[in-house]
């Protein structure tokens, strides 16, 4: 049961963040590596926050506007200067490394003796038969608030031009639209939400690791593909839905691996070839559904 | 009026392989004239109309429109009085959404990309009927992905889809080119149709020399940067597909392919 519920807790956490990279890997089609530090600079920021006397609750807009910036960077790198696209999420990935160093103080902070938006006097005042399971409906909230958010938002003609982006850039612009200004605003969302699933996930573990970072691109999309590729068989998902639950369907696989005796040395690298046969069997259905002409 | 005055555009400028198409080329179309653009491969055509749309820079030269200078306005800013059909139906269209949706984004140009929802379904009976006078069952599939239809299919949405809304201009690249002979002929029928009740300015490049003479009111052919014919009025409405082909060949055959 406790497996259960951390399971469900983490997936949520890494919902969020899987959310913000369907937008750059699914929609733009784009490989945002800038991830890896978006991440732990939404915690950064929150773990300077918490420790500052800040409302937890504040600490959830202001990672996300951190975020956006990062992301904003990367986009103006690969839009105005021409940078490749994996080459300007590398470089601001590397170049926020520092900057989450000085934002945090230092490469771990604790945040065990403060309040958080999982540990505060609001949910201690709970009954205690509700307490344990506090943590797992707020990330629900939170979640699903952002799932609804992110699908009004694709419904608008904003979020119609930004699909339109990842899926044909020449229409873009046949539409008296600037492409690149769309590709900007698309990275600076993203980035914003994955922040954001750091920010909690700082607060959740209760303290932050420059290091909390690596891997993280790799996870969301194994998230995304998990989602997409693996239910994609149920049409009547909306393909957020399918990303949130296969960030929790991937959360739970490992856990299942990790308890049947999985070496957390090993856990990289099953990650990494799972994911291989995962985009092998999808990349096969594609080739029999062509997307182009 | 369309201007383009002493344009030169130079292809891998700086090294051994740089070749000059453009020297000097000039050409003005008036407002509401429908010019067909023939010539053999790598006489220019295409590029006329990426520098026309500003897709590729030009070397020196003017572009002017009415008047207003536009030879450094980006491509997209461009594209607020243009409408462009491509030779690739793909290009003309987004494939992971549905027609219903293309159509509503399409109908959004010039207005503001904001929060507002894309999708009017008031406006979903609009479309069906500009959808039902194709003849190709569109109208029926509003919530078909546009991946899912077949090139002619799709190329008929990109020709609605780039005069639906007001424009002065449209720029069709061998709009007809990727289509079987019978969904060439709709869509060239729809395409007499639209500019007719638009009264737009036109430029079609076609290597169909019979839509060349049976379209539009104006015939240029293009050899290595250069308009070789530039035809209109009477000796436009004479004009017959033998004579264009005689010249066509005493071109290619001056060349030596």
């Amino acid at each position: 049961m406790n497996l259960l519920l951390s399971v469900l807790e983490q997936g949520l956490i890494y919902a969020v963040l899987a959310l913000g990279v369907y937008i750059t890997f699914k929609i733009l089609d784009f490989p945002d590596m800038s991830v890896d530090s978006s991440f732990p600079l939404g915690a950064a920021v929150t773990a300077l926050m918490i420790q500052g006397g800040f409302s937890p609750l504040l600490t959830l807009p202001v990672s996300m506007i951190a975020g956006a910036i990062a992301g904003s960077i990367t986009g103006i790198i690969h839009v105005k200067f021409r940078v490749r696209d994996l080459l300007a999420g590398i470089i601001v990935m590397t170049g926020l490394y520092s900057v989450n160093l000085h934002i945090a103080g230092r490469a771990n902070v604790q945040l065990f003796s403060f309040n958080t938006i999982f540990k505060n006097d609001f949910i201690s005042g709970l009954p205690s038969s509700i307490q344990p399971y506090a943590p797992v409906i707020i990330l629900a909230v939170v979640t699903l608030a952002v799932k609804l958010l992110m699908d009004a938002y694709l419904a608008t003609r904003s979020g119609f031009l930004l699909r339109a982006t990842g899926d044909n850039a020449t229409l873009v612009a046949t539409l008296a639209k600037d492409a690149g200004k769309v590709k900007i605003l698309g990275l600076s969302i993203a980035n914003a939400l994955v922040a954001l699933s750091g920010c909690i996930m700082c607060q959740y573990q209760r303290y932050f690791d420059i290091s909390m970072g690596t891997g993280t691109l790799v996870l969301a999309v194994a998230s995304v593909i998990v989602g997409t590729q693996l239910l994609a068989g149920m049409r009547f998902l909306r393909a957020t839905t399918a990303v949130v639950l296969g960030s929790i369907l991937y959360k739970g696989c490992v856990a299942l691996a990790l308890s049947l005796g999985l070496s957390p040395f090993d856990l990289k690298l099953v990650t990494a070839v799972l994911l291989l046969i995962i985009i092998i069997a999808g990349g096969q259905n594609r080739k029999k559904g062509k997307r182009h002409a | 009026m369309l201007e383009l005055k002493n344009i030169v555009k130079i292809y891998q400028g700086g090294t051994v392989n740089e070749t000059c198409l453009f020297d000097g080329f000039s050409l003005t179309i008036p407002d509401r004239q429908f010019v067909c653009v023939v010539g053999s491969n790598g006489s220019g055509k295409t590029s006329l109309l990426n520098i026309i749309c500003g897709s590729i820079p030009i070397d020196d030269g003017e572009i002017l429109i009415g008047g207003e200078n536009i030879t450094r306005m980006p491509e997209h800013r461009r594209h607020r009085r243009i409408g462009r059909v491509y030779q690739d139906p793909a290009r003309g269209t987004c494939p992971s959404m549905t027609i219903l949706e293309n159509m509503s984004m399409a109908d959004n140009k010039g207005k503001p990309f904001n929060l507002m929802p894309c999708v009017n379904r008031k406006k979903a009976e609009e479309y069906r009927a500009m959808l039902s006078q194709l003849g190709l069952g569109l109208e029926d599939k509003m919530g078909v992905k546009v991946g899912n239809l077949s090139g002619g299919q799709r190329q008929a949405m990109a020709l609605l889809m780039s005069t639906m809304t007001p424009i002065e201009f449209l720029i069709l690249d061998e709009h007809t080119a990727a289509l079987d002979p019978k969904t060439a002929e709709i869509i060239m029928q729809l395409t007499g149709k639209i500019v007719a009740a638009k009264q737009l300015t036109t430029i079609m490049v076609t290597h169909n020399l019979r839509y060349a003479v049976e379209y539009g009111d104006r015939l240029l052919m293009m050899h290595q940067g250069r308009a070789e014919l530039d035809l209109s009025g009477e000796a436009r409405r004479n004009l017959r597909v033998e004579d264009l082909l005689a010249k066509f060949n005493a071109i290619s055959i001056e060349c030596g392919n």
